[in-house]
């Protein structure tokens, strides 16, 4: 049991355990409070693995070939980024490659270095200095909205010329289901409980009521 | 429940990295989160007139984005430009209507849906109606989720941009719409955060449960 505050409407009310599976939604809003999983440091762990590599095989191999009159070309993701700054878009260039590249791999670089921190005893106070870095690239990294914007791209491009999608495109496909499995399979709490507060006299060790802790 | 309490009626703060409960030593000046470091605050601060400045921003860029051509396509020393909605014409007539309606759903309706979504949550926060808040905070939820789809054009554009290299046959180049089109995005989802889904709650001495 735990008194928390909704994030959505601030009404105060307590959380009770919740087993495997289980969700508890605000009374008032509906926001979920809190959810139940099953392994919540190892399995987004191994599945943040997974996502690194793919994010690799993402960035290296092109997305798609082109070939028109014996003439071929193909595009990576970067590559597509790169030519939106040469033909003078620089400013899209930078948000391109923030929302496909620089967030994602944020996501999964902060999201493995949480999880590996976070099987120390106790959690070291970076892994939740990270864990709030990885929070704020999350509503950045696009990889499913470029996903549709890639087919979208090729099915346009068809029109003109013979196109065919490469091995990035398909790791593109399973990146996209791998981000969002990290964070639904992943409980913040499991961190937040176990972390080394930044002012530890105010922890729950040394607070009288082990939820009310006094501000700086 | 009995007693319907929130945090800010109790003097409490929820932290909104952590989610830790803090009682600060002052409201005014509550200072940091003991356990995560960050900032506390009891509602976002200045949420309003930020918004608001973030809204109208966007709806400034939304003009440009739509009449300025986002595409150039030059083929043997012609050059054609299309805006978001020639695109989606052009997806149209060429046989796929599925995805003509998601980019007009994604690119034109989404942006538009969001500026109006956005504007309606403020006025009525504004005004304090005490009603459907309840519908009022998915709506806010809605815009927060969909926000990062419109920028499916913006990819469209970049990819059709870097493959389309074939000098002197045929070339596609982006246009100035792509950028504002792009800041319309990123601007609707700082407004999207920025907003303090709370403000709905807190008008009003009625207590909806
Ligand atoms: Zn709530
Ligand atoms: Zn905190």
């Amino acid at each position: 049991m735990q008194t928390h505050a909704c994030p959505d409407c601030d009404l105060l009310q307590t959380i009770p355990n919740l087993p495997a599976g289980g969700k508890a939604s605000c009374v008032r809003c509906g926001h979920t409070l809190a959810t139940g999983t099953v392994e919540p440091i190892g399995r987004p762990l191994a599945l943040s693995i997974a996502a690194l590599l793919l994010l690799i095989i993402a960035n290296i191999d092109p997305l798609m070939d082109l070939s028109a009159v014996g003439r071929h070309a193909s595009t990576t993701i970067i590559g597509g980024a790169y030519q939106m700054w040469v033909d003078g878009e620089q400013a899209t260039a930078v948000v391109v490659g923030f929302c496909a590249v620089i967030a994602p791999a944020g996501y999964i670089l902060f999201m493995l270095t949480v999880l590996v921190g976070a099987g120390r005893t106790p959690v070291p106070a970076w892994v939740g200095e990270l864990l709030r870095w990885a929070d704020s690239m999350r509503p950045w990294s696009m990889v499913e909205v470029m996903m549709l914007g890639i087919l979208v791209a090729l099915i346009k491009i068809a029109e003109l010329a013979k196109v065919e999608p490469g091995i990035g495109m398909y790791a593109v496909g399973v990146l996209m289901l791998l981000i969002p499995a990290i964070e639904v399979s992943f409980d913040p709490d499991a961190i937040w409980q176990r972390v080394v507060w930044v002012e530890p006299k105010a922890s729950p060790e040394a607070a009288e009521d082990p939820h009310l802790g006094p501000s700086s | 429940m009995a007693t319907a309490l929130t945090a800010a009626q109790a003097g409490l703060i929820g932290c909104e990295h952590c989610g830790l409960l803090v009682q600060p030593a002052s409201t005014a000046e509550p200072g940091h989160c003991p356990r995560c470091g960050s900032e506390l605050e009891s509602r976002r601060r200045r949420s309003i007139e930020r918004t608001w400045a973030l809204v109208i921003a966007a709806t400034i860029c939304y003009i440009p984005a739509n009449l300025l051509p986002v595409l150039g396509t030059t083929t043997l020393g012609s050059t054609e430009y299309d805006t978001i909605m020639g695109g989606v014409i052009f997806l149209y007539t060429s046989g796929s209507w599925p995805l003509a309606l998601i980019v007009l759903i994604a690119s034109v309706m989404v942006p538009l849906g969001k500026l109006v979504a956005l504007s309606y949550l403020l006025i009525s926060v504004q005004r304090r109606s005490p009603g459907g808040n309840r519908e009022r905070t998915r709506l806010y939820r809605m815009v927060e989720f969909i926000g990062r789809w419109s920028m499916l054009d913006v990819f469209v554009d970049t990819f059709t941009v870097a493959l389309v290299q074939l000098d002197p046959l045929m070339s596609v180049r982006p246009g100035a719409g792509v950028m504002f089109f792009a800041a319309v995005v990123v601007l609707t989802m700082i407004a999207a955060a920025t907003f303090d889904p709370r403000l709905i709650w807190d008008a009003g001495a009625e207590q909806e449960l």
